[in-house]
């Protein structure tokens, strides 16, 4: 698939990322034209201490609004959304987000594959999922999930990753429809 | 994998044959965790499972402690306890006793936390604790107060972020790979089977402790537990939330203040 030719109708994008990802939307977000008709909700791993500062240190960047994420919270379109630590963020076919404070997942919690499969079941093939720099296996089996409903696979490119082994690993099980720099994904986004 | 015909099916035939009604849990995790059990039993096909279900009461045990979460710790979300320490508890110092609900309980840290606060308050004495679980097998944990030793690090350094200033370890004694606290702690403390779900109120209280319970039911199911918790509530006492739950959906809202921004709100109506 080229990376000019986007045909599908995003109803949700959705960014995983660990170890060196969070430079990566810092460096997106100033780009992001508002006013996009989906969620973008971001799975982040990281130390649980640092949870409401990632909201902030976003939010600097953009005038978009970003949202922390509390159980049952309705999923809004044109909105940033971020996983809260500690928990598994999954979505309800009802339009609402819920939270599962059950064992990790790959050392993970939140865990990418867990958002990425519970949103594929509602989203289907009108899903969008990133994944970007990290050094956990984590977000693979979900894209392989998301592939599986026909949805969007897009990996940041390994060489221009900080940590390139999760984003490596969803290229090598095959998984994978699109391959970006960190400057390209801002204007992926903003044409999907 | 099982799918959310089969999930219905099943949850259906569950609340027919034993009276356990999950069809009001969130869809998407319950769908997890069904999932998950379906293959760590091994089970070869939806069928198979669904009789296994069906036709074992030993194994609805099962599934009933596997479905639901129980994951819980001591002084979880330090900041939290020590608003109970500093501002909440010290103001039912004048009350003759203080009544405290946990419900959904799990094996009890969260109970022994309470306990430690109370002890050390000098109000455990006029404190009647009561903590109910859906499950059996975890209430019967609680009540033996055994821990893995190995938790105790980090139970340590919750109690101290939540403000407490003694020697954690004067509260349990250690053995090889377990940490037995001290009985005292819960010898007033009444603990019973009850399902949110299908169990009314039972009594009053002046406080109210349901945390990391609520984000596995759904929006409706939510609104009703918040009904039964509003009826067991005395006035002027406190309903605490899990630290991603809220009230801010619930019918009950107009009658209650949050405490700053904690998830600690106050029945004012
Ligand atoms: C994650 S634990 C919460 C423990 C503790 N409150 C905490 O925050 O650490 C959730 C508990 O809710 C219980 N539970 C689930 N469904 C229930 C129901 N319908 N009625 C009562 N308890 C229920 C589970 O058995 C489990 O022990």
């Amino acid at each position: 698939m080229e990376k000019d030719q986007i045909n599908i109708n995003c109803k949700a994008l959705i960014i995983g990322g660990s170890a060196g990802s969070i430079d990566v939307i810092l460096m997106l977000l100033p780009h992001l034209k508002a006013g996009f008709k989906f969620p973008i909700i971001m799975v982040l791993h990281r130390k649980n201490s640092t949870d409401s500062k990632l909201s902030e240190l976003f939010s600097n960047k953009t005038k978009i609004l970003v949202k922390d994420i509390e159980d049952k919270d309705p999923v809004k379109d044109g909105t940033i959304y971020i996983a809260p630590a500690d928990y598994h963020l999954l979505i309800e076919s009802t339009g609402v987000f819920s939270l599962d404070a059950s064992e990790k997942v790959n050392f993970s919690r939140p865990s990418i594959d867990v958002t990425f499969e519970s949103a594929a079941d509602v989203y289907q093939d009108k899903l969008v999922c990133i994944l970007l720099s990290g050094a956990n296996a984590d977000g693979v089996l979900g894209l392989k999930k998301v592939k599986s409903k026909k949805g969007m696979s897009v990996v940041q490119e390994p060489t221009n990753a900080k940590v390139p082994f999760m984003p490596e690993m969803a290229i090598k099980n095959k998984q994978v429809d699109i391959i970006l720099n960190d400057n390209e994904i801002a204007a992926f986004i903003n044409r999907l | 994998m099982i799918n959310d015909h089969d999930i219905e099916l099943l949850l259906n035939d569950i609340v027919e044959l034993y009276g356990y009604d999950f069809t009001f849990y969130s869809k998407a995790s319950l769908k997890r965790r069904l999932n998950r059990l379906f293959e760590i039993d091994k089970f070869p096909s939806f069928a198979e499972f669904h009789y296994r279900i069906k036709s074992d009461k030993d194994y609805l045990q099962r599934f009933i402690e596997e479905i639901t979460v129980n994951v819980t710790e001591m002084f979880r979300d330090p900041g939290f306890y020590k608003i109970l320490r500093t501002e909440i508890l010290p103001a039912m110092g004048t009350n003759p006793y203080i009544k405290i609900w946990h419900a959904g309980c799990s094996t009890g840290e969260e109970v022994f936390s309470m306990a430690i606060l109370l002890k050390e308050l000098n109000l455990l004495h006029k404190s009647l604790i009561y903590a109910t679980d859906i499950n059996p097998t975890v209430l019967e944990k609680f009540t033996k107060g055994i821990f893995p030793l190995s938790n105790m690090k980090q139970y340590s350094e919750n109690y101290i972020a939540s403000g407490g200033v003694k020697d954690f370890s004067s509260y349990y004694t250690a053995n090889y790979h377990t940490a037995l606290f001290d009985p005292a702690l819960i010898q007033k403390t009444v603990h019973s089977t009850h399902n949110l779900v299908s169990d009314g109120s039972f009594n009053e209280f002046n406080l109210i402790l349901c945390r990391n319970v609520l984000i596995y039911f759904d929006s409706q199911l939510q609104d009703r537990v918040f009904n039964l918790f509003d009826e067991s509530l005395a006035k002027l006492g406190y309903l605490c939330l899990g630290s991603k739950e809220s009230l801010k959906f619930s019918v009950i809202n107009l009658k209650y203040k949050q405490h700053a921004k904690e998830k600690i709100w106050r029945k004012i109506k």
